[in-house]
Parts: C-alpha cells; structure tokens; sequence
C-alpha cells in the first residue's frame, strides 16, 4: 500500500516501517538533486519536523516527517548517487524507513487517487 | 509583487514557448530555466554555447556636457582606468560610494562616437539607484541616456564564435573586452568579446523588436541552448565572479570584495576617487576582512548566509555565493573571512543546518577561465 503526503512524499508500508521517497512530482519542481542530508537512524520525528534537506543546483529545500516514529535505515545510495532522487524518485531514490509509532496515522494520508487530484490541482 | 506587475524583456514570449519557468528577478520576469534544467544547461554552457536573455540589465550612453572626455568625469566615482580606454575597449569598474563601498559593479566601454561616448552595463537590481547616484553626483557635467529600446543578449561558451562568426566573420578578430559594431542579419548591433560565465564568448545589444528574431536565428545551431538564470548563476559562481548585491554591498569595498583588479595602477597612485582614503589605505595595510573562495569538504553545499567558523569554532563571517558547481563537480562557495585566516589551503568550518562542515580557503576561479585574450 502506497500512501502520499500533500507535501509530495510517498510512504511504502511493510507492517509497521514506512519506507519514505519523494514523488516525481516533486523531483522534477526540485530539478537535480545534487545532495541529500538524511536523518540518523535511530533518531525519533514526530509527524510534520524536519527530517531531511534535498539540494538542488538552485535551493536547499526540507523533507518533512510524514508520521511519527524512530528511523530505522537511509538510504546509503544517495551520499554517493544523490541524481538517484531524479533518475529513480520512487524505487532506488527512497531516503529512509521509519517505524511507525502508531500505524493507523496512516489513515490520515492520501491514497493514489487523492494524491493524483491533489497534484491536477496544483497546475 | 504579482505576476502582472512584472516587466517583460523583448524575449519573454520566446522564453514561454521554450518552456522557461519564468519568476520574478529584478522587477523582471525571467526564466530560471528551460526543461533542460539548470545543471545540463550549465554544463551545455561550458560545452557548447548557451544563450541568455540579459535584457533586465541597464544599457545606457554617458556623455560629457562640455564635450570633454565622459570617463575622465565618471572616473571620480569608479577607481579604474577609464579615460585611457581607447575607442572599442571595455573595462570592469565598480560605482562607489563616498565611504569607498561599491554601490554596483558595471562594464564600461568606449564607442567609436568622436566625443568619445561611454556605454556601460550595469546591474538590473541596481540600474535605478546607480543613474540616480551618476544624475546626483555628476548631472551637472553628464548626461546619461539608458537605452530602454535595446534588449541584451549573451552568447557563451566554446562555440560561441563559430556561431556567431557564421553570421558576420568579423567577430572572430574582437578580443576579450572588445566591442565592435556589427550587422547581425541585417540589423546594426554593438557586440562585445565578454560575459560573466568564464567562458569564451559575446555580448549583443540589438534593439528591442528584432532581438527575437536575432536569437532565434541562432538558436538555430545545434549546439546553442537557451540557458536560464539558475545556471547563469552557477556558472559565474565557478569563475569565481561576484555577485552584486550578494558578494558585495555598499559598505563592501574594492579591496574587501577583493576586486582589486578594477583599480588602475595610476589611480592607485593619483587616489583621485571617491572613497580613496580607505581603499589605498587597505590597499596597503590590508582588509580586516576579505572575500575568498572556499570548498567544503563534503557534498552539502553551503548557501548563502552560512556561518564561517575558525577551526577552533569561532565564528568569523559568512557565506555570499554558494551551491553546487555542476563542471567543478561539488560545492563552491565564496565568503568573507578575516585577513588571518585568508590564505589559499586555510582550514575553516561551515555551520550547515548547526553542524560544521570541514572545508578550505581555494583560489577562484574554480574553474579555469576560457577567455579569448589578445595575442600579445
């Protein structure tokens, strides 16, 4: 099950982890992502505190924490292939697991379909 | 300011149909980029040849009331060698203050005009304020005319003269920081041998209503691109060029932005400028503080605003210009540090997001120049 937030993150669930990328959407209004500051695995977010940076050529722009929980993994691949996150924005361009705190949080995102009118609002 | 308020540039239709994300710089709208994107347009740039609309900046002609020489006038506010630029030379000056602060930097060129007319480009941010402070300082003994009806364009990179050359041969023989006049397709437009990328390349002011057809005839080239102002910034970025406004500003001066270069060596000796007393006195003493180049050590680029810090963790200036260098391949950036600290290979700290991040005082350019200087 995918979920999406109106600030253009996915979230991929495996039980109670979270796997967390940014959208296309949001990679192409980004343009080339040329560094990635990830969280530190095992530091707790609360839903909506910063919890990543994504550099662009142009701007530095935050990554919100979708839902509340304890990070469990980043993803390694971006220090060094940061152009992941345009090539590859929601397979190998993922940027971390979180463990979920409480998983039904999720029922406040936005399914596919939400997202997709969310985004055909936006333009 | 809403959309509708903006300002145009001849090319703003050409901009939208090339699919240019166009947002507010200047008072203008401009393209930020093309759906090349800003690290392919900048890297085509360096490759290739990039064209960019550079129509917000101010054009204008400075004359002498008295039929005097011009730069023997403006020459009281920029402390470069003017009045010796014979006809077709052009020089990089900067407009100070009464306090020795640069108010903006500018190119300032000759005409082929008898009286020895001056054309000079200046800053879009600033065009206002800086004929305001020529009109109040030197109005009595100059006049200036901007030359509203002209748009700007810059052709830039390896390439630039093989296509430009295409259209009118002559082109080739102009060396950096030349100007000529010059039919291009039928259209009388005064071209110069610089820009502010690093690279090789040509500066066009044609007027307004034929600069789309112009720089579409030379979009015709494969290997012309157009290129927007995110790339325009990285790349002047890499040559190590300031940006007014950011890398300076009116308390700034020549010698803290470390432009030194604009000083005329018989200025220097004359000091017959405004603000002399302080920029020969830093001249020969040294700055507390100057503008350097600096490269982190890591991939986070460090923005403008970020702290400097001393190894020790003092923090001790902050960054001006800052991102990623797409040729350079990492994070560039150019700051203000103290004298002690501001020697090439010098360790210091970056504050990013309240961690440090290593890096090093690095000469500029951090890409080497291409310029196409007279063969001497």
């Amino acid at each position: 099950m995918t979920k999406y937030t109106e600030d253009h993150e996915w979230i991929e669930i495996d039980g109670d982890v979270a796997t967390v990328g940014i959208t296309d959407y949001a990679q192409k209004a980004l343009g080339d992502v040329v560094f990635v500051e990830l969280p530190e695995v095992g530091a707790t977010f609360s839903a909506g505190d910063e919890v990543a940076v994504v550099e662009s050529v142009k701007a530095a722009s935050e990554v919100y924490a979708p839902l509340t929980g304890d990070i469990v993994e980043v993803n390694e691949d971006l220090e060094g292939e940061p152009a992941l996150v345009n090539s590859d924005s929601t397979g190998n361009g993922w940027f971390f697991k979180i463990k979920l705190a409480n998983v039904a949080d999720l029922d406040d995102l936005m399914d596919e379909a939400a997202y997709n009118a969310h985004v055909a609002g936006l333009d | 300011m809403s959309d509708d308020n903006l300002l145009r540039t001849p090319l703003y239709d050409l901009h939208v149909e090339a699919g240019g994300k166009m947002v507010p710089f200047a008072g203008y709208a401009m393209p930020v980029q093309y759906p090349l994107g800003i690290m392919n347009e900048h890297l085509h740039t360096r490759d290739k040849a990039g064209l960019f609309d550079v129509s917000h900046m101010g054009q204008a002609y400075i004359r002498s009331k008295d039929g005097s020489d011009p730069a023997k006038i403006i020459e009281e506010l920029m402390p470069s060698a003017l009045s010796v630029l014979k006809a077709g030379k052009m020089r990089y000056s900067v407009l100070l203050n009464d306090d020795g602060g640069i108010e903006d930097d500018l190119m300032v060129t000759r005409t082929f005009e008898p009286e020895g007319t001056l054309y000079v480009v200046v800053n879009a941010a600033c065009k206002n304020k800086d004929y305001d402070i020529l009109e109040d300082k030197l109005g009595d003994r100059l006049t200036l005319e901007p030359l509203e009806d002209r748009a700007l364009i810059a052709l830039q990179g390896p390439k630039a003269e093989a296509v430009l050359s295409a259209l009118a041969p002559e082109v080739a023989d102009l060396a950096f920081m030349e100007a000529t006049m010059v039919t291009l397709e039928g259209v009388v437009c005064w071209v110069s041998r610089s820009g502010y990328t690093g690279e090789d390349g040509y500066e066009i002011s044609v007027p307004s209503d034929e600069a789309e057809a112009l720089s579409r005839r030379l979009l015709i080239s494969d290997d012309v691109e157009l290129i927007g102002l995110g790339a325009r910034d990285s790349l002047r970025l890499e040559a190590g060029l300031c940006l007014s406004g950011h890398d300076f500003d009116a308390s700034t001066s020549p010698v803290e932005a470390n432009v030194i270069f604009a000083l005329g060596k018989k200025r220097r000796e004359d000091g017959d400028f405004v603000g002399a007393e302080r920029i020969l006195g830093e001249l020969g003493n040294g700055a507390a503080n100057v503008r350097v180049g600096i490269v982190p050590s890591g991939r986070a680029p460090a923005r403008e605003g970020t702290e400097i810090a001393s190894e020790d963790g003092e923090i001790v200036g902050k960054i001006t210009s800052g991102g990623f260098g797409p040729t350079y391949g990492g994070p560039v950036a150019m700051g203000f540090v103290p004298a002690s600290l501001s020697e090439n290979g010098t360790k210091l700290k970056l504050m990013i997001r309240g961690k440090a991040h290593e890096a090093t005082v690095t000469a500029t350019p951090f890409v080497p120049q291409r310029y196409k200087r007279k063969q001497s």
